[in-house]
Protein backbone atom coordinates (compact mmCIF):
# COMPACT_ATOMS: atom_id res chain seq x y z
CA UNK A 1 0.00 0.00 0.00
CA UNK A 2 1.19 3.73 -0.82
CA UNK A 3 0.63 6.97 0.38
CA UNK A 4 -2.23 7.55 -3.11
CA UNK A 5 -3.63 4.12 -2.49
CA UNK A 6 -4.36 4.69 1.20
CA UNK A 7 -5.52 8.22 -0.15
CA UNK A 8 -7.86 6.25 -2.66
CA UNK A 9 -8.92 4.07 0.25
CA UNK A 10 -9.73 7.22 2.06
CA UNK A 11 -11.69 8.85 -0.05
CA UNK A 12 -13.61 5.48 -1.75
CA UNK A 13 -14.64 5.77 2.03
CA UNK A 14 -15.57 8.91 2.35
CA UNK A 15 -17.54 10.43 -0.85
CA UNK A 16 -18.86 13.04 0.80
CA UNK A 17 -15.43 14.72 0.63
CA UNK A 18 -13.31 15.91 -1.79
CA UNK A 19 -9.98 14.55 -3.40
CA UNK A 20 -8.52 17.29 -1.96
CA UNK A 21 -9.38 17.14 1.26
CA UNK A 22 -8.61 13.84 1.47
CA UNK A 23 -4.71 14.07 0.30
CA UNK A 24 -4.66 17.20 2.93
CA UNK A 25 -6.08 15.02 5.31
CA UNK A 26 -3.88 12.14 4.79
CA UNK A 27 -0.81 14.51 4.12
CA UNK A 28 -1.56 16.48 7.36
CA UNK A 29 -1.39 13.02 9.70
CA UNK A 30 2.10 12.44 8.78
CA UNK A 31 3.40 16.23 8.21
CA UNK A 32 2.42 16.44 12.05
CA UNK A 33 4.34 13.72 12.94
CA UNK A 34 7.16 14.55 11.25
CA UNK A 35 7.17 18.13 12.90
CA UNK A 36 6.30 16.83 16.43
CA UNK A 37 9.33 14.99 15.64
CA UNK A 38 11.38 17.69 14.52
CA UNK A 39 10.23 19.74 17.91
CA UNK A 40 11.92 16.39 19.42
CA UNK A 41 8.89 15.53 20.66
CA UNK A 42 7.58 11.90 20.75
CA UNK A 43 3.70 10.66 18.91
CA UNK A 44 2.39 7.84 20.90
CA UNK A 45 -1.13 6.46 18.84
CA UNK A 46 -2.34 3.80 21.37
CA UNK A 47 -3.33 0.64 19.43
CA UNK A 48 -1.29 1.89 16.57
CA UNK A 49 2.15 2.77 18.02
CA UNK A 50 4.68 5.49 19.36
CA UNK A 51 7.14 7.57 17.33
CA UNK A 52 10.22 8.81 18.65
CA UNK A 53 13.59 10.01 18.18
CA UNK A 54 16.39 8.61 18.91
CA UNK A 55 20.16 10.01 19.76
CA UNK A 56 23.27 8.94 18.11
CA UNK A 57 26.44 9.85 19.52
CA UNK A 58 29.20 11.47 16.87
CA UNK A 59 31.42 8.69 15.65
CA UNK A 60 34.15 7.66 13.61
CA UNK A 61 32.57 5.54 10.11
CA UNK A 62 34.29 3.77 7.95
CA UNK A 63 33.83 4.63 3.95
CA UNK A 64 32.97 0.86 3.24
CA UNK A 65 34.70 1.34 -0.86
CA UNK A 66 37.85 2.95 0.35
CA UNK A 67 37.91 2.10 3.99
CA UNK A 68 38.69 5.79 4.89
CA UNK A 69 38.31 7.39 8.21
CA UNK A 70 35.26 9.63 7.94
CA UNK A 71 33.48 11.00 11.07
CA UNK A 72 30.36 10.89 11.09
CA UNK A 73 28.48 13.79 13.32
CA UNK A 74 26.49 13.33 16.33
CA UNK A 75 22.61 13.18 14.89
CA UNK A 76 18.85 12.12 15.81
CA UNK A 77 17.07 8.78 14.21
CA UNK A 78 13.56 8.67 13.65
CA UNK A 79 11.95 5.36 15.46
CA UNK A 80 8.69 3.89 15.39
CA UNK A 81 7.80 1.08 17.87
CA UNK A 82 4.72 -1.18 17.40
CA UNK A 83 1.58 -0.62 19.77
CA UNK A 84 0.62 -3.42 21.15
CA UNK A 85 -2.88 -4.22 19.42
CA UNK A 86 -1.02 -3.61 15.85
CA UNK A 87 1.89 -6.11 17.27
CA UNK A 88 -0.64 -8.76 17.64
CA UNK A 89 -2.46 -8.12 14.87
CA UNK A 90 0.72 -8.26 12.50
CA UNK A 91 1.99 -11.46 14.23
CA UNK A 92 -0.91 -13.54 14.16
CA UNK A 93 -1.72 -12.27 10.50
CA UNK A 94 -4.95 -12.34 8.47
CA UNK A 95 -5.24 -13.25 4.28
CA UNK A 96 -5.24 -9.91 2.28
CA UNK A 97 -9.00 -8.27 2.32
CA UNK A 98 -10.67 -8.45 -0.94
CA UNK A 99 -9.97 -4.80 -2.10
CA UNK A 100 -13.46 -2.83 -0.85
CA UNK B 1 8.75 15.68 27.17
CA UNK B 2 5.88 16.63 25.12
CA UNK B 3 4.01 13.55 23.83
CA UNK B 4 1.67 14.36 20.32
CA UNK B 5 -1.52 12.17 20.55
CA UNK B 6 -4.87 10.98 18.72
CA UNK B 7 -6.68 14.06 20.15
CA UNK B 8 -3.40 16.43 18.62
CA UNK B 9 -3.61 14.63 15.02
CA UNK B 10 -7.22 15.34 14.97
CA UNK B 11 -7.46 18.66 15.87
CA UNK B 12 -4.92 19.82 13.14
CA UNK B 13 -7.04 18.07 10.92
CA UNK B 14 -9.93 19.84 12.11
CA UNK B 15 -8.22 23.27 11.74
CA UNK B 16 -6.75 22.51 8.42
CA UNK B 17 -9.48 21.02 6.68
CA UNK B 18 -12.44 22.36 8.21
CA UNK B 19 -14.45 18.97 9.14
CA UNK B 20 -16.03 18.98 12.33
CA UNK B 21 -13.67 17.86 15.08
CA UNK B 22 -15.65 14.32 15.87
CA UNK B 23 -15.46 13.37 11.53
CA UNK B 24 -11.54 14.75 11.72
CA UNK B 25 -10.95 11.89 14.77
CA UNK B 26 -13.07 9.80 12.52
CA UNK B 27 -10.81 10.04 9.56
CA UNK B 28 -7.93 9.89 11.09
CA UNK B 29 -8.72 6.55 13.09
CA UNK B 30 -10.26 5.16 9.28
CA UNK B 31 -6.42 6.28 8.08
CA UNK B 32 -4.50 4.22 11.01
CA UNK B 33 -7.03 1.39 10.87
CA UNK B 34 -6.67 1.11 6.89
CA UNK B 35 -2.73 1.13 7.33
CA UNK B 36 -3.34 -1.50 9.95
CA UNK B 37 -5.13 -4.24 8.32
CA UNK B 38 -2.61 -3.69 5.62
CA UNK B 39 0.20 -4.61 7.65
CA UNK B 40 -1.86 -7.21 9.03
CA UNK B 41 -2.41 -9.05 5.89
CA UNK B 42 1.62 -8.55 5.76
CA UNK B 43 1.56 -6.15 2.84
CA UNK B 44 3.90 -3.14 3.24
CA UNK B 45 2.69 0.62 3.43
CA UNK B 46 5.44 2.77 1.83
CA UNK B 47 4.30 6.54 2.78
CA UNK B 48 6.59 8.71 0.55
CA UNK B 49 8.58 11.62 2.66
CA UNK B 50 7.75 9.34 5.86
CA UNK B 51 9.01 6.09 5.16
CA UNK B 52 8.40 2.25 5.20
CA UNK B 53 6.43 0.06 7.44
CA UNK B 54 7.38 -3.44 6.51
CA UNK B 55 6.72 -6.71 8.11
CA UNK B 56 9.35 -9.16 8.77
CA UNK B 57 9.20 -12.80 9.33
CA UNK B 58 11.31 -14.02 12.02
CA UNK B 59 12.98 -17.62 12.79
CA UNK B 60 12.60 -19.82 15.54
CA UNK B 61 15.46 -19.29 17.90
CA UNK B 62 16.68 -20.08 21.50
CA UNK B 63 16.09 -17.06 24.04
CA UNK B 64 16.91 -17.09 27.37
CA UNK B 65 15.19 -15.94 30.68
CA UNK B 66 17.89 -13.45 31.64
CA UNK B 67 16.66 -13.55 35.37
CA UNK B 68 17.23 -17.11 35.39
CA UNK B 69 19.33 -18.35 33.03
CA UNK B 70 16.59 -20.66 31.65
CA UNK B 71 16.66 -21.44 27.82
CA UNK B 72 13.28 -20.61 26.12
CA UNK B 73 12.28 -21.70 22.46
CA UNK B 74 11.31 -18.20 20.62
CA UNK B 75 8.40 -19.29 18.28
CA UNK B 76 8.77 -18.08 14.77
CA UNK B 77 6.80 -14.97 14.57
CA UNK B 78 6.13 -11.82 12.27
CA UNK B 79 7.35 -8.10 13.33
CA UNK B 80 6.78 -4.90 12.28
CA UNK B 81 10.01 -2.62 10.92
CA UNK B 82 9.44 1.42 10.26
CA UNK B 83 12.52 2.02 7.74
CA UNK B 84 12.27 5.89 7.76
CA UNK B 85 12.74 7.98 4.33
CA UNK B 86 15.72 10.07 4.13
CA UNK B 87 13.12 13.15 3.93
CA UNK B 88 12.30 12.49 7.64
CA UNK B 89 15.87 11.39 8.98
CA UNK B 90 16.85 14.72 7.43
CA UNK B 91 13.53 16.77 9.14
CA UNK B 92 13.94 15.69 12.66
CA UNK B 93 17.97 16.32 12.12
CA UNK B 94 16.76 19.86 11.26
CA UNK B 95 17.43 19.97 7.98
CA UNK B 96 14.51 20.55 5.46
CA UNK B 97 16.53 21.90 2.54
CA UNK B 98 16.82 17.85 1.55
CA UNK B 99 15.94 16.54 -1.69
CA UNK B 100 13.13 14.75 -1.65
CA UNK B 101 14.45 11.60 -2.98
CA UNK B 102 12.75 8.82 -1.58
CA UNK B 103 13.49 5.19 -2.11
Amino acid sequence: MTKSELTADLAAANPHLTARDVELIVATVFDEITAALARGERVELRGFGAFTVKHRNARTGRNPRTGEAVPVEEKVVPFFKAGKELRERVNRGRPARSPA
Amino acid sequence: MNTVTRAHLAETIYAQVGLSRNESADLLETVLERMSSALESGESVKISGFGTFSVRQKGRRIGRNPKTGEEVPILPRRVLVFRPSHVLKARVNGNAAVADDDE
